[in-house]
């Protein structure tokens, strides 16, 4: 297997993008990542498109030949391939783009991650995500993905005597982060009582504990590392990638507040790229739920089971703290256009580890880590990225 | 030649239902959701009423006021998206209450919440012209809002009439510009035979209120030559407290320039009813000289807005013969949601 380098990085802003559709976005997206490799499109070998539910949100499936369609990469036949693993598109993406580079068969690769959820109604976008659960067993009966994440930050409770205070140090955190981020939705600040004080979603989860509904989309460009310096003085190494699968039902899990996906996922990246978790720097987690984050911590090993809700509380994972999670903002305050998540994590450690974040710069990261979860953890993926 | 407003009247149901009470039904926190849609209570028609006899009454008021005979009355429009029938003109029924038919052209009017407002406008070219003496413009709406939904917040009742006409010294307001901005922008809906209409959620607000409300106020300020402090008064589409608030801050107003034509938060969302009750209660209050601002919203989408000056004659207008907008406000009496049921035919009935 060869080494793998990111060699350019775009994003469009994150937000209820009205005006603007899939594959513009997609494109706007491709082209400011082929801008930052300089690289031209004829270089480009294959492109890989992490998209969770364009069928439901906009009736638009065959997204990856759409998009390589109308970036002008048709005209060269390449081979563009969708992937789908709801919440984790895009990392699975960025992932299948990397094996593609690793074992030979490709040298450029664009990996693109794009969603368009605005288009339908707020109750539509509810019933699409519901569709990455257990329809036979979780959906059909009325479950939603909050009220799932609600049962497991309710069983936390209980378990660890957590707070809902301390589950909103995870929004109020990322809030704050996303405040120095150009490209977040959310670019403000909020206050715990905020958090506190929101519409009940599902119970103890209010509004600010959830992600948004987003549009947008996020570009990486993949090279082998022997060509990569070719392009770029600040190639960013893919050191570990791995992904791991878990019940696709939560009830069928053996405990339902950790993700053996995330903690397999995380295990196999550390060990291909010969790290402990106390050698990373910045990362970005899924925090699609204030639980998550905490969950997260506790999975890939940056804090003990039962003790993230309070690790979080004491600012250990803020700019400045331990560990510095979600410095773009997260799920929650940069947006969540579901497929666009998991490559957006990976612009945001190559901004990190290349210097460029600007106001949120985590001084001196050289290792990051991103971590991308799917449903209620039926797949994780995390992915190990250094400076080369 | 100068178009302006003879006279007007305004008419708002007496029934009110609190969000609170709506939330405690459906198990939400209702006061809550009134207090952040700045809407504390909402006007809703008793079972004899519907878009006509709003009209009617609106348009009675504007008749006693006005010193006008009412054969001198060219047209009526009125604009409403809650028509009683969906083929037979709600028009028609106001020109024979009001003694104008039937030498007189009529016709009802949508455009979701400015229908009323585009009323105005086709007066003004029809008296303009010189076609006719006067134009009545009204809007009127017991508007819906599906059992549970949002709307049910704030879909309220209420209407108003204007008598447009030209003559200097029967005008008590000059319209001195008017301008519209629209676009197809699928916000809000109902379609044929639907008893509820349907409604973008969020797309509601900015592609669709914010920036037709304020594209259409600025560029009216814009060709008027006029400034946000120009104005005495300004009233602005009010689904809720909420938007116009923020629109008026948007466009530079300070909210005492908004206070005598937002209504919202005590009679709730009129629909077509919403800025011509907002200007009825301004003229309530008005002084020669006085300058205002109007600027209507229809989902679907599109803004007419309005720039008015107050004339010397409105000293003389006997609004006292009227009812003022201000009475009926405070005039009120709560029901439960029950009763609400039943008055808005929420309860299927036996055949």
């Amino acid at each position: 297997m060869r080494d793998v380098a990111i060699i350019g990085i775009g994003d469009t802003k994150f937000g209820e993008l009205w005006d603007s559709s899939l594959r513009k976005i997609g494109i706007e997206a491709g082209i400011a990542a082929i801008g930052d490799a300089g690289i031209s499109g004829d270089e480009v070998d294959a492109l890989y498109v992490g998209n969770m539910s364009a069928g439901r949100f906009i009736e638009q499936e065959h997204v990856a030949a759409l998009i390589a369609d109308y970036a002008g990469l048709t005209k060269n036949h390449i081979p563009a391939t969708r992937v789908e693993a709801s919440g984790a598109s895009g990392a699975l993406a960025l992932r299948e783009g990397y094996l593609s580079v690793a074992s030979g068969e490709y040298d450029i690769v664009v990996v693109g991650g794009a969603e368009k959820m605005t288009d339908v109604g707020d109750e539509d976008i509810t019933s699409i995500q519901a569709a990455a659960m257990d329809q036979e067993w979780e959906s059909v009966f009325g479950a939603t993905l909050p009220s799932l994440y609600a049962m497991m930050a309710r069983r936390y409770m209980h378990e660890f005597g957590a707070t809902r205070e301390e589950f909103a140090s995870v929004p109020v955190k990322n809030h704050a982060n996303a405040a120095k981020n150009p490209k977040a939705q959310y670019r403000r600040a909020i206050k715990p009582e905020t958090v506190l004080n929101a519409t009940m979603v599902a119970d103890p989860l209010g509004m600010f504990d959830c992600a948004p509904n987003s549009d947008g989309a996020a570009a990486v460009v993949l090279a082998p590392m022997e060509i990569a310096k070719k392009y770029t003085d600040t190639p960013i190494r893919i050191s570990g990638s791995g992904q791991a699968s878990a019940s696709l039902a939560l009830h069928q899990r053996r405990d339902i507040l950790t993700m053996d996906s995330t903690v397999y996922a995380a295990k196999r990246a550390l060990k291909q790229a010969g790290k402990e978790v106390k050698d990373i720097d910045v990362a970005e987690l899924n925090d699609n739920y204030s639980i998550s984050e905490i969950l997260a911590l506790e999975d890939i090993g940056f804090v003990e089971k039962g003790k993230g809700a309070k690790f979080s509380h004491d600012g250990q994972t803020a700019i400045g703290g331990k560990i510095a999670v979600n410095t773009s903002g997260g799920l929650k305050a940069r947006g969540n256009p579901i497929g666009a998540t998991g490559i957006a994590q990976a612009v945001e450690i190559v901004r990190q580890l290349r210097g460029e974040a600007g106001e949120r710069q985590v001084d001196g990261a050289r290792i990051g880590l991103t971590h991308n979860v799917g449903g209620t953890g039926a797949t994780a993926i995390v992915h190990i990225l250094e400076v080369a | 030649m100068k178009t302006g407003i003879v006279s007007y009247g305004a008419y708002i149901p007496r029934t009110r239902i609190e969000p609170a009470e709506i939330g405690r039904v459906w198990g939400i926190d209702g006061a809550a959701m009134g207090k952040g849609l700045m809407v504390y209570r909402k006007s809703v028609p008793m079972p004899d009423e519907d878009a006509i006899t709003i009209s009617v009454q609106a348009a009675r008021d504007m008749m006693l006021r006005a010193n006008v005979d009412p054969e001198e009355i060219g047209a009526i429009f009125v604009g409403s998206e809650s028509h009683p029938y969906a083929v037979k003109p709600t028009s028609t029924i106001v020109a024979e209450a009001i003694e104008a038919a039937p030498h007189l052209t009529a016709a009802d009017y949508e455009f979701a919440c400015k229908a009323g407002t585009a009323a105005i406008q086709t007066s003004m070219g029809l008296v303009g012209s010189g076609m006719m003496r006067y134009s009545v413009a009204i809007g009127a709406d017991t508007s819906q809002g599906a059992p549970g939904d949002a709307l049910e917040y704030t879909a309220a009742a209420g209407g108003a009439a204007l008598l447009i006409g030209t003559e200097k010294e029967r005008l008590i307001a000059v319209i001195n510009h008017t301008y519209s901005f629209t676009t197809d922008t699928p916000d809000f809906w109902r379609r044929e035979g639907q008893m509820y209409p349907s409604h973008g959620g969020r797309f509601t607000g900015e592609p669709a209120y914010f920036k037709h409300v304020v594209t259409a106020g600025k560029t009216l300020m814009e060709r008027a030559g006029t400034k946000p402090e120009d104005y005495n008064h300004v009233i602005l589409h009010q689904p809720n407290g909420k938007f116009p608030t923020r629109a008026g801050k948007q466009m530079g107003f300070a909210p005492e320039q908004l206070k005598y034509g937002l209504l919202t938060p005590e009679i709730g969302n009129t629909y077509s009813g919403a800025v011509m009750l907002g200007l009825s209660s301004v003229l309530d209050v008005a002084k020669p000289g006085d300058r205002i601002l109007m600027v209507a919203f229809g989902s679907g989408a599109g803004s007419d807005a309005f720039d008015i000056t107050v004339t010397d004659e409105i000293e003389k207008f006997p609004r006292e013969k009227g009812t003022s907008v201000r009475k009926m406000i405070d005039n009120y009496t709560l029901i439960d949601y029950s009763t609400y049921a039943k008055y808005r035919g929420k309860i299927k009935m036996r055949e």
